[in-house]
């Protein structure tokens, strides 16, 4: 190892709004900071290399992949994740829509698709299904077949920007 | 007594009511716990050098390197583990002439597939074992391999397995008729061939377990990411050599599972192996390289199919000759043979006709093993039969719901038995077909695409019947010698409060048990679903059941809860009679509480019931009965499995200059008997029918003709996204069995049953006016336009 190159990195960020320093390995990724550091366990790692989408978390309000982005990268970033939206109730709306859609089944795929829900439906706008389909496209779920995700999404939606939500009569 | 389920305004009407997952709200909050979420004191990881041939005998292996890493802590090979462990065979008794060879936790004297796990190394962390994986020296003699299926029992094809003297697993012709005659004197003889792709469940959580030795208790515990918790309590005692009562197995949150977890795989033997000798807990959690190599796989079918018809397009038999490659060894304990069985069974499943044929041959290959993965046969044996009976009618120029509405077997015609063998109970074929035709406005859709077509937009529609084996009996496995349980048992448990518990043996990968059950528990007993917790998963906790696999939890395990519930609120109505100085047989528990069965007055809480039998037993008269935990178990008897039935259409639209298919929208009618919760039932139905369309449309393990595997990431082996899907219209017909008071049967594979069939039916309505069909999936841009004549090299 170069003198250059530490193999040990000091951070400091936040963490769903708490202070956190902490010294990682070089070539730790933000999924197992989260996970093995700070037992956040909310957020899964699925494929490892930034395909499935089980890892997305926000950084400085945008989604990343928690497999993909090296903690080192983050000293002083602001990081959300879903125990943390869970707690604010950032997110509580399109959790409720989600389960009364079962827009969820074996939940592995949910705490990602969840924040990556979250950036699209703070658009103020309604996204038609075909651009929640195309937004959503880098969260791979093997269980619901997406229809559900993407009818709890246009609800949200909807009701965030005064609009009638469509989809309850397939809620029977 | 019965539950009148025709009256919505029944007391209790839990069951039928779409009501919310009680397990929904912990999962959206993160809370969830998975196998990888949990980590012991004193815990160890394990990662696995796996072979990076396709055969080769295994020479000198040098761990020294490994040994002296950081963090590593012991490394361990197939020799080491089978002085501990004891190989297994997946075979089964009733498949007569079946082989396999026996097979180790880790290879011992050759590697026979890309992926096999060969030496294991135990480090501190993850990334330590992982380091330390990488330093050992394996010396592979790399061996020839056995890769294609066709010309596996071919002279010239080495024999992978010399012991076994070829490479046949298993062959199984099943007939009926006057085949030959038939098929000779047919009016119309028409002939295709097929190929399913292999492909894999790729489960979002990977396989992941986690066991734990304790030698003062002589205990092994497992949380393992799984379906059958007590199979695998079984099956580890028996290897390990522990006596089942001191292995512990619970299975707490799976990520999904498709029948991927249903299997014994040996990494996760070794990991339980490894935690014996080192008297520690050992966490093994697959990465996604792995799971792609060493996770079963399914459906790599090639198969020529004929059909036979009169000149009225009647269809008089079927004759199909079906091929499958399966790995190097038989799944244990449930063998790689099924998938093929199904096929023999499953052809022509929803027609009427008096000759057929099916024979299956399932041959050894250096690939990934081959098993049971979400609706096992079915998508093969629906894609060859759908596949014959459109082809039929575009030459015979039939429309394809005409043909189907000559066919289909009459509504009226059960209980049946087929020629394929299959004990019908009771189907709605005609009745789902007339649903579907209605839901997407089949005589619309026609008019719109003969409008599009003349304007050089190419769309198809393409129509799958299909029947669906759920609710299985012994007579799949047990009757092999296999010990997997195909009955159920419930344990409902009243509190004090008037809560319940219920501890079913079934278990919840997603699907929706833990509510199904809750309602269910919930109208036996009289209480609200959300006073009903429900326990899965754990060997020591629930009765002794089989599990969540082909699609038995809600018609098996439900019935089992609706008996156990009904016991309870007996008990409950007993002892409130003799604090009412009533007769039981006047009262009933309506909402929480004992009523007046005729009035409706209110009489008594159940809570009030359990605070005198739990706080107050003196007050109640010596030896009245008042055990408010009550067990049932169920198994079926009238018939071997509880055929299900459905009808799915395809709408796509084919670019005849890219070969791209999009989905334009996807129908479902199907009839799972009764329905316990409506919205759980369409959400599997519209979940299985994705991952049909990922066999039609994306998925493939591909090997190269040496038995490398090319694509194991999830860039390069695709599945489907929210982009690409449509949306899908579900309807039910509800034809319930008559086996159990509850009625229901199996929902969880319909929708991967008849999804590809559909979509092949729909991509060659839409391509044959051009000159070509494709039936080989999936069906890929390159394939259409082969299809097509636009790439010809």
């Amino acid at each position: 190892m170069s003198e250059h190159f530490r193999s040990r990195i000091d951070l400091e960020f936040t963490v769903n709004g708490e202070a956190v320093e902490l010294t990682v390995p070089a070539g730790r990724h933000l999924i197992d900071v989260l996970r093995l550091d700070l037992e956040l366990t909310g957020s899964h790692a699925g494929c490892e290399h930034g395909v499935c989408g089980a890892c997305t978390v926000l950084v400085d309000g945008q989604t990343v992949r928690g497999c993909l982005t090296l903690a080192a990268q983050l000293d002083g970033a602001e990081i959300w994740t879903v125990e943390g939206l869970t707690e604010s109730g950032a997110i509580a709306d399109l959790q409720a829509a989600f389960v009364e859609r079962n827009a969820l089944q074996c939940g592995y795929c949910t705490p990602g698709m969840l924040a990556s829900a979250k950036t699209l439906v703070e658009s103020g706008s309604v996204p038609s299904r075909e651009a929640i389909r195309e937004h959503m496209s880098g969260n791979y779920c093997r269980c619901t077949g997406y229809e559900a995700i993407v009818d709890a999404i246009e609800t949200v939606a909807r009701t965030r920007a005064g609009v009638e939500a469509r989809v309850e009569a397939k809620v029977r | 007594m019965t539950i009148r389920f025709e009256d919505p305004n029944r007391p209790n009407s839990y069951i039928g009511r779409t009501v919310p997952r009680p397990n929904a709200g912990k999962l959206v909050a993160g809370r969830g716990r998975y196998v990888d979420d949990i980590v012991l004191p004193r815990m160890v990881h394990v990662a696995f050098v796996r072979s990076p041939h396709p055969h080769a005998r295994i020479g000198a292996i040098e761990t020294g390197a490994a040994l002296a890493e950081k963090g590593v802590l012991k490394v361990f090979t197939g020799k080491d583990l089978a002085e501990i462990c004891t190989p297994w065979e997946g075979k089964l008794a009733h498949l007569q002439g079946m082989k396999t060879p026996p097979q180790h936790p880790l290879a011992v004297e050759r590697a026979c597939w890309v992926g096999e796990p060969v030496v294991a190394v135990v480090g501190r962390t993850r990334a330590e074992a992982e380091a330390g994986a990488a330093l050992v020296e394996i010396d592979f003699e790399p061996l020839p391999a056995v890769t294609d299926i066709r010309t596996a029992l071919d002279k010239g094809t080495p024999v992978l397995h010399e012991a076994l003297g070829d490479n046949l697993c298993f062959r199984k012709s099943n007939e009926a008729g006057e085949v030959d005659r038939v098929f000779a004197e047919a009016p119309r003889v028409v002939e295709a061939t097929f190929k399913t792709a292999r492909h894999t469940g790729v489960t979002l959580e990977p396989r992941v377990i986690i066991t734990d030795w304790n030698g003062a208790d002589g205990q092994l515990t497992a949380h393992v990411s799984n379906q059958a918790p007590h199979m695998l309590q079984v099956l580890l005692a028996g290897h390990l050599d522990i006596p089942e009562s001191r292995v512990h197995v619970i299975c707490g949150d799976v990520g999904g599972s498709f029948g991927l977890k249903v299997h014994v795989y040996p990494d996760e033997v070794a990991t339980a192996a490894i935690a014996k000798i080192m008297g520690r807990p050992v966490k093994f959690a697959s990465d996604r390289v792995e799971a792609f190599t060493s996770d079963i796989h399914a459906r790599d079918h090639e198969a020529t199919g004929r059909i036979a018809l009169d000149e009225n397009g009647m269809i008089l038999g079927f004759d199909v000759d079906d091929w499958t490659g399966i790995g190097p060894y038989s799944i244990y304990p449930r063998t790689s043979a099924v998938e093929g069985l199904q096929v023999t069974n499953l052809i022509g499943g929803p027609y009427a006709f008096d000759h057929y044929r099916c024979r299956t041959s399932v041959v050894f290959q250096n690939k990934g093993i081959c098993a049971q993965y979400r609706a096992v046969g079915h998508p093969v044996a629906v894609a060859i039969t759908e596949g014959l009976v459109d082809k039929a009618a575009a030459e015979m120029g039939i429309d394809p719901i005409e043909i189907r509405r000559r066919n289909l077997i009459a509504d009226d015609d059960y209980p049946k038995t087929t020629a394929a063998g299959l004990k019908l109970e009771g189907l709605s074929h005609h009745k789902s077909l007339d649903s579907l035709i209605e839901a997407m406005d089949y005589e619309g859709l026609r008019a719109e695409q003969k409008d599009l077509r003349e304007k050089g937009v190419h769309r198809g529609i393409g129509i799958a019947s299909f029947i669906e084996l759920t609710n299985p009996s012994p007579f799949m496995y047990g009757i092999g010698g296999a010990r997997i349980s195909a009955q159920d048992g419930c344990t409902v448990r009243m509190d004090p409060d008037g809560s319940v518990v219920a501890l079913t043996g079934v278990t919840e990968q997603g699907q929706g048990t833990e509510a199904i059950m809750a309602q269910i528990v919930a109208e036996a007993v009289g209480v609200s679903p959300d006073l009903v917790r429900v326990v899965t998963g754990d060997t020591r906790v629930t009765p002794f059941g089989g599990g969540t696999w082909a699609s038995r939890g809600a018609g098996i395990g439900g019935e089992a809860a609706l008996q156990a519930g009904r016991a309870v609120r007996q008990q409950a109505l007993e002892v409130a009679a003799a604090m009412l100085q009533a007769k039981a047989g006047d009262l009933d528990v309506r909402d929480g509480i004992i009523v007046d069965a005729r009035s409706g007055e209110e009489r008594l809480t159940l809570a009030e019931v359990g605070r005198i039998v739990y706080f107050r037993g003196d007050t109640l008269p010596k030896g009245l009965p008042r055990e408010l935990m009550q067990t049932r178990h169920f198994i079926t008897s009238d018939y071997p499995y509880a055929f299900t039935n459905g009808v799915q259409a395809s709408y796509v639209e084919v670019d005849t200059d890219t070969g791209f298919v999009k989905l334009l929208k996807h129908w479902c009618v199907e009839d799972c008997g009764r329905i316990i919760n409506p919205l759980l039932v369409d959400e599997q139905i519209r979940g299985g029918i994705v991952q049909g369309i990922g066999a039609a449309l994306f998925e493939e393990v591909c090997y190269d003709a040496s038995g490398q595997m090319l694509n194991g990431t999830m860039a390069d082996y695709l599945v489907p996204m929210s982009a690409e899907m449509p949306d899908m219209v579900i309807r039910h017909v509800e034809t319930p069995t008559a086996e159990s008071a509850l009625g229901a049967k199996g929902a969880g594979e319909a929708g991967t049953a008849g999804a590809p069939a559909a979509i092949m039916n729909a991509i060659n309505d839409a391509i044959r006016p051009l000159g070509g069909t494709v039936t080989h999936m999936p069906f890929t841009p390159e394939r259409i336009l082969r299809a097509l004549g636009t790439i010809t090299d």
